[in-house]
């Protein structure tokens, strides 16, 4: 299959693992992405806090452009996931907003109809890619990995979706069948306070202390994300954590796609696993051809 | 807290009919919103939301402040922009109702009329945002954290070099932001969009100073029809 393939900002650099992850593993398993030609950013949660219409027509463009290719859209980042698929649902129970909408983006040269699909690559993997093509390709075992799954929020919230809404279970199905163990992790779905990192981090870095504190208590040796946000507030401020909580997490912190790819037989660095700020650990470094940081 | 002050039980403010009106505007298009009305106050959102022990009103006090007519003091309140929009509220309402997206239209409402919060830093967050949005079509983490400190408290930037330089070493950051080829376009389409948000709160329905509580809504709601 083929995907208008949507980055998103945060992983154009800061979290390019994500990028190179998601590009790497769908070209393994022979799924064509096809980068949307000069996307703009989705206005996140931001945009929405300030003005209602501009939120919908910025996100929108981004819709227009993929529906222009005929395709549907791949989002990995759980924050844009959440809002391009927001703006469908309004813009196609609102009729008012759908009108505006397009009154705006006519300014650009373009149109929505509302007709284009948003979907997550874990739903893609699981559900359209199949287990049994995964399994085929599969090179490597996990070999016994303990793995805490947390989803996040927005990839299952607001509406019903490709998965359950308070215990998900893809990614670990995902995961688990290819070799790794997942250990019980009851805050799979609990929100890592997403922009809270920058406006109030005392109850940010309180958020992901739980966290961490959840999957290193149940044995995990690494956690696996879906989105750029909750991997940054884990990974990069893990030594804050520390320092404010007198803890002493070293927990790797790792996108399912970067495990993914291991698993398909693509080099650690092809997945973007030189750019993780915590070392990866004793197990995850023997499956890597170096060990990092 | 809030500053409105009521003449009569169950008569509103000039004040606070003028913010119920761009208020239920917002309402009006989240798809659902007036589930609002339904709300039994049962606490479930309050019971979900992972940030409440944090915030001045809770979810569920929101609603019933809103039902009472007192919009403004809950447009005062840290809580809306404490909410970190993980939808677990709205997931979990036994009446469907839309919360966080009633909160983001909390949020629009305090924006608009320019309201002093007590998270004053939040809004200035977003402001930010959408200045980096206008002029290069992407958000740039960086130009936005650092703009946002330095107008804020500049000390907090040398807090953040440890980590911008880790993300630096390992090539995950970009000096200059990534401005997109169609930005002039792009532009184009937002004043447009703004255009058409000030048409929303400038469209002055006829709003009687009795409808509080949830009637506010299904008046307006009604009006609409009778319009179309």
């Amino acid at each position: 299959m083929k995907y208008a393939y949507y980055p998103g900002c945060s992983l154009e650099k800061t979290q390019r693992g994500y990028d190179e992850s998601v590009r790497e593993v769908f070209a393994a398993l022979d799924q064509e992405l096809i980068e949307i030609d000069d996307w703009n950013c989705c206005g996140a949660t931001m945009y929405m806090s300030v003005k209602e219409t501009v939120s919908m027509a910025v996100s929108a463009r981004n819709l227009a452009l993929a529906e222009r290719m005929g395709l549907d859209v791949l989002a990995p980042c759980s924050s844009c996931f959440t809002v391009l698929a927001k703006t469908n649902r309004v813009l196609n129970s609102i009729p008012e907003m759908h009108r505006d909408v397009n009154e705006a983006l006519a300014e650009g040269g373009l149109a929505y109809s509302g007709k284009t699909a948003v979907r997550h690559p874990l739903d893609i993997l699981v559900n359209e890619v199949g287990m049994d093509a995964i399994l085929r390709k599969q090179k490597r075992s996990l070999d016994g990995l303990k793995i805490a799954p947390y989803y996040g929020c927005q990839i299952v919230r607001p509406d019903k979706g490709f998965d359950d809404q308070e215990n998900p279970v893809l990614l670990d199905r995902l995961l688990g069948a290819v070799g790794g163990e997942i250990v019980p992790f009851p805050l799979k779905v609990r929100c890592c306070g997403g922009m809270l990192m920058t406006t109030f981090e005392d109850t940010a870095l309180s958020l992901n202390r739980d966290l961490l504190a959840c999957a290193v208590q149940n044995g995990a040796e690494v956690m696996v994300t879906t989105c750029p946000l909750c991997h940054m507030n884990l990974e990069a401020y893990q030594d804050r954590i520390n320092a404010r909580y007198g803890t002493a997490f070293a927990l790797p912190i790792l996108y399912f796609t970067q495990l993914l790819g291991l698993v398909l037989g693509v080099s650690s660095q092809r997945l973007g696993l030189d750019g993780s700020l915590l070392p990866l650990g004793k197990k995850l470094s023997t499956m890597t051809e170096a060990a990092y940081v | 807290m809030g500053t409105s002050t009521h003449v009569l039980p169950g008569v509103m403010s000039a004040t606070e009919a003028t913010l119920r009106r761009i208020f239920l505007d917002q309402v009006r298009h989240i798809p659902a919103g007036e589930r609002i009305k339904r709300c039994i106050q049962c606490g479930t959102c309050t019971g979900s939301c992972p940030v409440s022990y944090a915030m001045d009103i809770s979810p569920r006090q929101l609603i019933a402040l809103f039902r009472a007519g007192e919009l403004e003091q809950i447009l005062q309140s840290r809580t809306i922009w404490i909410c970190a929009s993980c939808y677990a509220c709205t997931t979990r309402c036994p009446s469907g109702i839309r919360i966080t997206d009633t909160i983001y239209a909390l949020k629009r409402t305090a924006m608009e009329k320019g309201l002093q919060t007590q998270a004053p830093h939040v809004q200035r967050l977003a402001r930010l945002f959408t200045k980096i949005l206008m002029r290069y079509g992407r958000l740039h983490e960086g130009s936005l954290i650092a703009a946002y400190h330095t107008r804020g408290n500049p000390l907090k930037l040398f807090s953040i070099i440890p980590l911008g330089r880790k993300l630096l070493r390992r090539k995950r950051i970009s000096y200059l932001p990534h401005r997109i080829k169609a930005h002039a376009a792009l532009a184009k389409i937002i004043r447009k969009a703004e255009q058409i948000d000030m048409r929303h709160t400038e469209d002055k329905l006829e709003y009687s100073p009795e409808y509080v509580g949830y009637r506010g809504l299904g008046e307006l709601r009604l009006e609409q029809r009778k319009g179309a």
